[in-house]
Formats: structure tokens, C-alpha cells, sequence
């Protein structure tokens, strides 16, 4: 165990706090603070466009940044199946180093614990996040009649290559995880001063989830239109052979904000100039139609409301 | 350039050809000299149908019923627990499609024993099942087949390879069920009020637009073979129109990219090699009808999980909750809204019936894409 820690942690990770080897990392941090956490799990470990590393960094550094905070520290746990080579835990170490300067936050203490075969699927991996709040008020809680709606590129991405690249549907397609680390977009809205009211990454539930929830908690009606919301060919063909939707796809890289009707469309251009977001899209906007409901509008003029996704996703029959 | 994925759809679900064939059917509904009252029989239609709003955009002499074409939602819950038991016996894995792993049987559903460790998989493909078969050669492999016409030739084509193989661990429950019967039973119900039908495109793929000539001689109601994309639908209820207008009851194609009056003679050759007509089977909500499904023939007798493992199988027949009204809904005599737990004790994550369960399902498409008006 000291071998690997040293060996690997401390190679790819390394940095003053951590080396110090404390029980516990002491950080100068003023202001304040946004805290989250999150446990990633994901088969296979591998996908196009990514790997369980990348996720549990991006994804817990992306939670940061959808309040509005810079992130700072993390902390990061591995459960480990026994029997898990070496050369894969380095492969997803060094992904996750590569995630971590995408932002310049640090990995500032950890645990690693290896357990029998078959208690743990290969690995699992909690991180846990700090982040400087650079910007308050931004909450699922805050959308307000007449903001404008956006999401940040194409939707579902990531769920439509899980499922393609999972064992049982042998599909050969160019498709790839949009997981990718988002705060350099976001700060840049946030140096530009747009008025953002709520703001989350789309991961698991897709854009339904979080529309619903916003719903929800502000109590407004969200109206999309349905034709402007961007979707890849590749996406909407796995939808189109399994009857799913792409709005219930997860995504480890797509969010979607609620901005100040005048901010619309600078917050637009300001996200197509990030290789992350360069399809970035207003899609709707929110009124008092139906408080707490999602309505979808189809190009020929019909509404319907788009509910929250339910428990797995299940291929059609036929 | 190759053909796209998106090449098959893009043009069915084209804005403006939905409007204009809206305002032709609007048109020509205004002729009409009764209402209309249009059984869809397929589970994919009612989703096209909320799923896109097109009742948004027809006139109120123009009302849908939702018909018991969905595989998922016709099982009896006794059949649902011969899957339960058959997961449940020593070293077998149990296969089965899509969201008939929900469907709450007496007591459990598939779902449920998962999580208690039965191995249980959701396949995509049924052709997966002799993978399966072939990698766990000590573990009994069951292949819980449901579905219409549709998928019936896909359970033929694995039973004849795993025939082909001899493969000793492969054993199929057959649950394959047939259009035509349960139509005419409901046809056959005094309460009926259907007067047209839109019969669905990937059945009569394979077993031809045949199946329903009987019907439309019997009841006198047209019946338009439909694809599935918003555009063929509103131009099957298009037809139904002017064929009522003009006094006509047949069956019409508008499906006529893939759909003859025979059907897939391969397909149907080795349905009829592997597969025989029960003399009856017991659907949800329709009660028994004769003649309505498929059973392994017993020249494949082995392979037949109702007859290998028929120790732990009862047909003791299991009634619906007493609040659930799948059964009227099933036959057309019940809208999904009419139920009294729709939306409150029933719902897609804790449903009552099977009619909320599976994504074919007409309550799960009432909440699904309920409309907002």
C-alpha cells in the first residue's frame, strides 16, 4: 500500500499539501465556500471520450463551478476490487491529473482501500470539493419569470456512448463522452457579468432532470422549444434504436443555466468561443404558464410537457 | 454518400407536411357523417400519438382508442410469475426484453429479484441469448420471449440456431401473441364503440396487411396499415377519412416502404417451422381467447421451458388490484384518465398495472406526454 501511495498518488497528484502527509490537509481558504461530493461508478471503466478518472474529477469540479465557485481542493477516495492491475489504476490516475489542470485545483488528501473480489465492480472512486464562491446567488431556486434558457452544447453524449459501448449493443459509431471540465467557460461568464440565475450540469437525468427540478424549486414553468435543442446525429440515432429520449441521457460535460433575459444571447456567444461549448444554444425560456412543469413545443405547433426520466432506461420492444 | 439513420426519419417528422396534413383532415373530417372513433392496436402508436400531440391537432369528431397491442401490458400476472419462478431455480439466468422486467407480477417483479441476486438481463437483441447460452454452459439459460407478430420471427431465428448447435442449456418460455384474435374479441364486446383501425407497420412487415382482411369484411370499419413517424400516422387517419367519406371499409396500406399484402415469407416460414397456435391464452384484461398466441412446436418440446420446468409453473389465473382498470383500458372501453389511481397510487415508478409499466403502455404514455391543455 505504501509503494502504490507513494508510487502512484503522490506522483501524479503531488503537491505541497498533500506531500506533507498530515492526517488531515489544512488549507488557507477566505470567503466564502462551496463543498460537494460525489461517489463515481461507471461500466465500462474505459468509454470514448473518457474514463472513470476523468469523470470523478470533472464531475465534482464541475458541481463546484455550477455555483459560481472557482474550485480549489479535493479529496479523493479509491475502493479497489482486488485483482485490479496496476496499469489500469494508473491509466485512470494519470486521466485524472490531466482533469485537475484543466482548472488548476489540487488533490489535497485521499484513502485508498482494497477489497475482496467482488465487493467492489473493479473500482470505485469518491472525490469531494472545495471551491472559492467568486459569485453569489446563483440556485435552482432563483430562476425567474422571463430568463432565458441554455444548454451548453449537444445533449446526451455521454449516455448515448455508455450505452453504445456496453456489452450487448455492438454498434460502431463516432461517438464520444462529453466529459470535460467546465470551469474555465463558466468564469469567463462570470468576468463578463452575466446576470446567471441557475445554473447545473446536465449528468445524470440529462436536461429533463434538471429542467424539472428547476421547475420545481422556483416554482416557474419552463417552456423549450424543442427543434432548438442541439443533439448530434450519432445521439439521436441510438435514441431512434432504442426508443429512448435524449433528454434523459446523461451528460459529464453539458450544463444548462437560466440567465437575465438581456444577458441571452452575449452569454451564447461567450460560450461558442470554449471548444467545450462552441454549439451552445438558447432553447427556451421560463414563465408562469404552468408553475412547476416543463413544457416541450414541437415545430408544428403542439406542447408536451417533458417529465423527469424514471428509474433505468429500457430499450423499446419493437 | 451512404444512407443516415436520420435519412429514415428526418422527412416524417416534418413540421410543415404535419400541418398541412392536419389541415387536410380537418377539411375533410367536416364531411363526415359520424364521429370517428379510431382504434389504434399498437402500444407505439398511442406513444406516437402523445408522444408528438397529434390529438393537438384533429378535430373532437376525431377521438383515438387506445388498443392492447402492447406486449408488456397483455401479460397475465401468472405469466409474469413463471418468469419470477424460473429466475428464482439454482444456477439459471433469465432473459427478457426491455421493460417487461418491471411488470409486477402476484408478489415481485423481475426488477425486484435482481436486486435480491437473481441473475436476470434485459436483452437488446434476442440473438444475444445464444451468446449467453454458449459463455455459462453450466448455468440453464432462459429467454422469457414476448412480443407481437414483430418479434416473433427474431425467437424463431434463435431457437432454430440453438437447434443448429444443440445447445443443451438454451429453453425459451414463449409468450408470442397474434394481432387479428384479440381485435375480433374486442369487436365482439357490445360495449365496443370502434369504427376504423390503424393497424401498425412493423406487424404487417412480416405478416402482411393479410391479417386484417377478415376485419374489415367482418365489422365493415376501415383499417390503415401505418408507420410509426408523426407524418404516417396523420396520413393513416387521413385515409381513414376519406375512406369513410367515401363509404369504403378496407384495408389500406400507407406503410408501403416495407409493407405487401403477404408479408416476409422467410420470416413467416420459420415462425410456422418452430412455433404452433395455442388453443388458448389468457390475456390481461381480455380474458381467454382462442387462438390468439404462439406455443414451441413439440418437435422443440426440449427446448420449451413450459414444459421442461413445468413443476414450477401455475396457471392459476391472478386478477388484476381491484382500483386497476387496465383490463377496460385494454379493451378500448376506459381512457387511461378515467382511472381512479392514474397519476396518485399508480405511476411508472410504483405502478398498479401493466398499462403504467412498460413505455408501450397507454397510461405510461398519459403521463408521459400528457398534453398541457
Amino acid at each position: 500500500m505504501e509503494t502504490l501511495i507513494h508510487n502512484l498518488f503522490y506522483r501524479h497528484f503531488g503537491n505541497e499539501i498533500l506531500l506533507r502527509s498530515e492526517d488531515a490537509a489544512v488549507l488557507d481558504v477566505q470567503g466564502k465556500i462551496a463543498f460537494t461530493t460525489d461517489s463515481y461508478t461507471v461500466t465500462p471503466l474505459f468509454f470514448n471520450g473518457g474514463d472513470i478518472g476523468r469523470i470523478a474529477v470533472a464531475g465534482t469540479l464541475n458541481d463546484l463551478a455550477m455555483m459560481g465557485a472557482k474550485p480549489l481542493y479535493l479529496s479523493c477516495a479509491f475502493m479497489l476490487e482486488e485483482g485490479l492491475s496496476y496499469e489500469t489504476l494508473e491509466r485512470i490516475v494519470i486521466s485524472m491529473k490531466e482533469e485537475l489542470s484543466q482548472s488548476g485545483a489540487k488533490i489535497v488528501c485521499g484513502d485508498t482501500k482494497v477489497l475482496p473480489r467482488g465487493s467492489v465492480d473493479q473500482i470505485f472512486i469518491n472525490t469531494s470539493g472545495i471551491g472559492e464562491v467568486i459569485t453569489e446567488g446563483i440556485s435552482s431556486h432563483n430562476l425567474q419569470a422571463e430568463d432565458v434558457i441554455l444548454v451548453s452544447r449537444d445533449i446526451g453524449a455521454h449516455g448515448a456512448t455508455i450505452l453504445a459501448s456496453r456489452e450487448g449493443i455492438e454498434l460502431e459509431s463516432s461517438l464520444c463522452s462529453d466529459c470535460a471540465v467546465l470551469w474555465p467557460a463558466v468564469k469567463a461568464l462570470i468576468d463578463e457579468k452575466i446576470a446567471i440565475h441557475a445554473m447545473r450540469d446536465a449528468t445524470r437525468g440529462g436536461i429533463a432532470a434538471v429542467l424539472n427540478e428547476w421547475a420545481m424549486a422556483s416554482d416557474v414553468c419552463i417552456e423549450i422549444k424543442e427543434e432548438m435543442i442541439p443533439i448530434s446525429d450519432e445521439v439521436r440515432g441510438i435514441c431512434e434504436l432504442l426508443g429512448m429520449e435524449p433528454y434523459d441521457f446523461a451528460n459529464e460535460g453539458t450544463f444548462v443555466l437560466a440567465v437575465a433575459p438581456q444577458d441571452a444571447l452575449r452569454a451564447q456567444e461567450i460560450l461558442r468561443r470554449f471548444e467545450i461549448s462552441t454549439n451552445a444554444q438558447v432553447i427556451g425560456n421560463v414563465t408562469v404558464q404552468k408553475p412547476g412543469r416543463v413544457i416541450l413545443h414541437s415545430p408544428w405547433g403542439t406542447a408536451r410537457y417533458l417529465e423527469r426520466p424514471k428509474g433505468e432506461l429500457l430499450p423499446r420492444i419493437c | 454518400m451512404s444512407l443516415q439513420l436520420k435519412d429514415l426519419y428526418d422527412g416524417f417528422r416534418d413540421g410543415s407536411t404535419i400541418k398541412a396534413l392536419a389541415r387536410t383532415i380537418k377539411e375533410e373530417s367536416e364531411k363526415l357523417s359520424d364521429p370517428l372513433r379510431i382504434m389504434e392496436v399498437c402500444g407505439g402508436h398511442t406513444h406516437t400519438i402523445m408522444k408528438y400531440g397529434l390529438k393537438q391537432l384533429l378535430p373532437p369528431s376525431i377521438e383515438f382508442i387506445h388498443g392492447p397491442g402492447c406486449p408488456v401490458c397483455i401479460m397475465p400476472k401468472e405469466r409474469i410469475d413463471h418468469a419470477i419462478s424460473l429466475a428464482r431455480m439454482k444456477d439459471t439466468i433469465l432473459l427478457t426484453l426491455g421493460d417487461m422486467i418491471r411488470v409486477p407480477g402476484s408478489s415481485s417483479s423481475l426488477v425486484q429479484e435482481r436486486s435480491r441476486g437473481c441473475d436476470i438481463r434485459p436483452l437488446y437483441s434476442p440473438m444475444d441469448a445464444l451468446k449467453i447460452a454458449r459463455e455459462n454452459p453450466t448455468k440453464k439459460v432462459i429467454f422469457f420471449a414476448i412480443g407481437f407478430e414483430t418479434t416473433t420471427p427474431m425467437s424463431a431465428a434463435v431457437i432454430l440456431q440453438a437447434d443448429h448447435e444443440g445447445l443443451q442449456n438454451l429453453f425459451f418460455h414463449i409468450n408470442h401473441v397474434l394481432v387479428p384474435q384479440p381485435v375480433h374479441a374486442i369487436m365482439n364486446d357490445p360495449q365496443n364503440r370502434i369504427n376504423a383501425f390503424i393497424g401498425p407497420s412493423h406487424v404487417s412487415v412480416i405478416s402482411g396487411s393479410k391479417i386484417y382482411d377478415s376485419i374489415a369484411e367482418a365489422y365493415g370499419t376501415p383499417i390503415v396499415v401505418s408507420g410509426f413517424e408523426p407524418v404516417d400516422v396523420m396520413e393513416g387517419i387521413l385515409k381513414i377519412v376519406v375512406q369513410k367519406n367515401e363509404n369504403r371499409s378496407e384495408v389500406e396500406v400507407q406503410y408501403s416502404r416495407a409493407v405487401t399484402h403477404e408479408g416476409n415469407l422467410k420470416a413467416q416460414k420459420m415462425i410456422d417451422q418452430t412455433m404452433r397456435v395455442r388453443d388458448t391464452f389468457r390475456w390481461r384484461g381480455l380474458g381467454d381467447i382462442a387462438d390468439s398466441a404462439l406455443k414451441l412446436r413439440d418437435e422443440f418440446s426440449h427446448f420449451d421451458a413450459e414444459n421442461v420446468f413445468a413443476e414450477f409453473l401455475s396457471y392459476e389465473p391472478i386478477d388484476d388490484h381491484k382500483l386497476c382498470i387496465c383490463g377496460s383500458i385494454l379493451r378500448g372501453i376506459a381512457k387511461p384518465n378515467d382511472c381512479t389511481v392514474f397519476g396518485t397510487a399508480c405511476t411508472p415508478n410504483s405502478p398498479l398495472g401493466s398499462c403504467m409499466v412498460s413505455s408501450e403502455g397507454s397510461c405510461n404514455a398519459y403521463y408521459r406526454f400528457g398534453g398541457t391543455h
